[in-house]
């Protein structure tokens, strides 16, 4: 495999005073080019600590992480010609400047000659529907503006490598599609380009990318692809119960004999609970608990596995989900 | 893979550094009252408190020649030295570290930005106090003061750079120590006055800032009669050898700085 990502039980701690933090606990990742990989994980599970060591802004506290070839602790200043990273919910730049001028002026960071730099802002901005905003200042846009122009900032420079961190964190739908088809798109000119994506949305993990690994506390505990990872839970049937709000019930719910999973998220004033069920009988017990708790039920529905179904199997808890939910 | 020179990235990242800096003294002009007029009334406080006074002509001279390098102090540690803090929070700090470039180029970027506006401020106080309050300088003395201003000038941006590397480790306290420190300075310094008046060990410590060294010659080039702190040529060397001095201990402390950020996220990071 001609691999563009490699970590060898990379191991991360941070010390605060006496106290010490594991947020990467030896993981062993290997990402070929040309892939669109997907790091999924709950809060604190260690994606962001990944990908800023990827990025040569941390070190790692021991084994080993090679990105396009370059070890990351001793061949960083090569290697940082070769990648990019956008964030979501970044900042960053200068509200005074027009969105033309704030992307010139990092692709100068890279050595770029302004005329081509030029070239290829007024093309990618093209291409993502910012033309018209070209002129106006950063502090005018929009996040959804703002984002797609730290998409580009990303793409100017061509790089081997693009790192993607929560890319689409509070996009509206809209414009967390653009950024998701701009990726497609960058990646179908050239298969040699490789990008590195963490997420919180399930569904655009499995929309976008050819393989994932799941993170939590620090370690891999699942990876392969969307599909061979919800083959793991097809064996379950997946019910999803709304229910009124009411006293705490999800640990009830884990505890009953034929639930293997099961998670919660609350919407609209509703709490919304994910079964998996590993036999059907399991839903009269289901449904005595939920009786028993006083609680009244909007709706019920069986359907087909999701990623999230996997990641809740596998992690333990939905992603929405504190660490004790 | 071919990548252009590290010289060709480090002056094209000054450029580009220095351009928000250049532009937005032109999109924002609220900078021509807050940066140009009021330094000028403060100089030009001081002038009336020396005229009070009945001092000497040439100590009118010693304010307005203050009031022009205080601009340059004030460009480096506003515009320079606290800029890495406020780029960590914004989350610009760790693109710039991600960036093939280099940090210093990164301050040498903001340093020329902001000179544009320290330069204007500089030579409105130079030209206004010295027309409303008849400040004569030698002529034979302008062309070595330029240089000896020049000296000055090249020696303040290599201390920034230091401090700018010494603000990210202490972070807040360094911004409060800063805030703490700037009257004492300008007193050490002789921002107002000959820094012989006060004395060798306190003029000498005085002098770790260039200023202090800079503005004593550019007063005896220029204000015949002005009291030596040391002789110019001393001055002058004394300035040289903080240019290389600051120069290297900037670049090894921003190095340090990298590979310590490297290992303690809060230094560069937005947020862990």
């Amino acid at each position: 495999m001609d691999t563009a990502v490699e970590t060898k039980a990379l191991r991360r701690v941070y010390r605060t005073g006496r106290q010490e933090v594991v947020a990467l606990d030896g993981v062993d990742l290997q990402v070929a080019r040309g892939e669109r990989f997907g790091v999924l994980g709950p809060n604190g599970a260690g994606k962001t600590t990944l990908i800023k060591i990827l990025v040569t802004l941390l070190l790692p506290s021991s084994g080993v992480a090679l990105v396009d070839g370059l070890d990351v602790v001793t061949q960083f200043r090569e290697l940082r010609h070769r990648i990019a990273m956008v964030s979501g919910g970044e900042n960053v730049g200068f509200g005074m400047l027009k969105v033309k001028e704030q992307l010139w002026m990092f692709s100068q960071f890279y050595g770029m000659p302004s005329k081509p730099a030029k070239h290829r802002i007024a093309e990618l901005l093209e291409r993502l529907g910012l033309s018209e905003a070209a002129d106006r200042r950063v502090s005018a846009l929009s996040s959804g503006m703002r984002q797609k122009m730290n998409l580009i900032r990303g793409l100017i420079t061509n790089p081997r490598i693009l790192f993607l961190d929560e890319p689409t964190v509070a996009l509206d739908v809209g414009a967390a599609r653009d950024v998701r088809d701009e990726v497609r798109r960058w990646m179908a000119e050239d298969p040699t380009r490789t990008v590195i994506l963490t997420t919180h949305y399930m569904m655009e993990a499995d929309e976008l990318c050819d393989r994932v690994a799941i993170v939590n506390r620090g370690r891999i505990v699942a990876e392969g692809t969307p599909a061979e990872l919800k083959r793991r839970v097809q064996q379950d049937a997946i019910v999803d119960l709304q229910l009124s709000p009411g006293s705490r019930l999800l640990d009830a719910l884990r505890g009953i004999d034929g639930v293997a999973a099961a998670s919660v998220a609350e919407q609209d004033g509703i709490d919304r609970f994910s079964l998996q069920l590993s036999s059907d009988a399991a839903l009269g017990g289901v449904m005595r608990v939920v009786e028993g708790s006083g609680r009244q039920i909007r709706g019920v529905q069986k359907r087909e596995v999701t990623l999230e179904d996997a990641f809740v199997k596998l992690v333990g808890r939905g992603m929405a989900e504190e660490e004790q939910g | 893979m071919s990548h252009p020179s590290a010289l060709r990235i480090f002056l094209k990242t000054i450029v580009a550094r220095g351009y928000p800096r250049f532009v937005s003294t032109h999109r924002n002009r609220a900078w021509v009252f807050t940066e140009t007029l009021l330094p000028l009334i403060g100089t030009i406080a001081m002038i009336y408190v020396y005229r009070a006074l009945h001092a000497p002509a040439r100590y009118l001279g010693f304010v307005v020649l203050g009031g022009v390098l205080l601009a340059f102090w004030q460009n480096v540690v506003y515009s320079m030295a606290t800029q890495f803090f406020w780029d960590r929070g914004a989350g610009n700090l760790e693109l710039f570290a991600m960036a093939p470039t280099s940090l210093a180029a990164i301050l040498l970027g903001m340093a020329i930005g902001g000179a544009w506006v320290s330069l204007t401020r500089a030579i409105t106080i130079l030209l206004v106090a010295s027309v409303l309050f008849g400040v004569g300088y030698s002529a034979a003395g302008l062309l070595p003061a330029l240089g000896v201003f020049v000296l000055t000038i090249s020696a303040l941006y290599c201390l920034g750079m230091l401090l700018a590397s010494l603000f990210l480790f202490f972070q807040r306290e360094a911004w409060n120590l800063a805030d703490a420190m700037q009257e004492p300075i300008y007193f050490v310094s002789g921002f107002y006055f000959p820094v012989r008046s006060l004395g060798a060990v306190v003029a000498g410590l005085g002098s770790l800032v260039p200023l202090t060294l800079g503005l004593d010659a550019i007063r005896q080039l220029v204000l015949p009669g002005t009291p030596q702190f040391i002789p110019i040529g001393w001055e002058i060397l004394a300035i040289v050898v903080q240019i290389v001095l600051y120069a290297v201990l900037s670049q090894l402390s921003l190095r340090y700085m990298e590979r310590q950020a490297r290992q303690d996220a809060r230094l560069i990071l937005r947020s862990t």
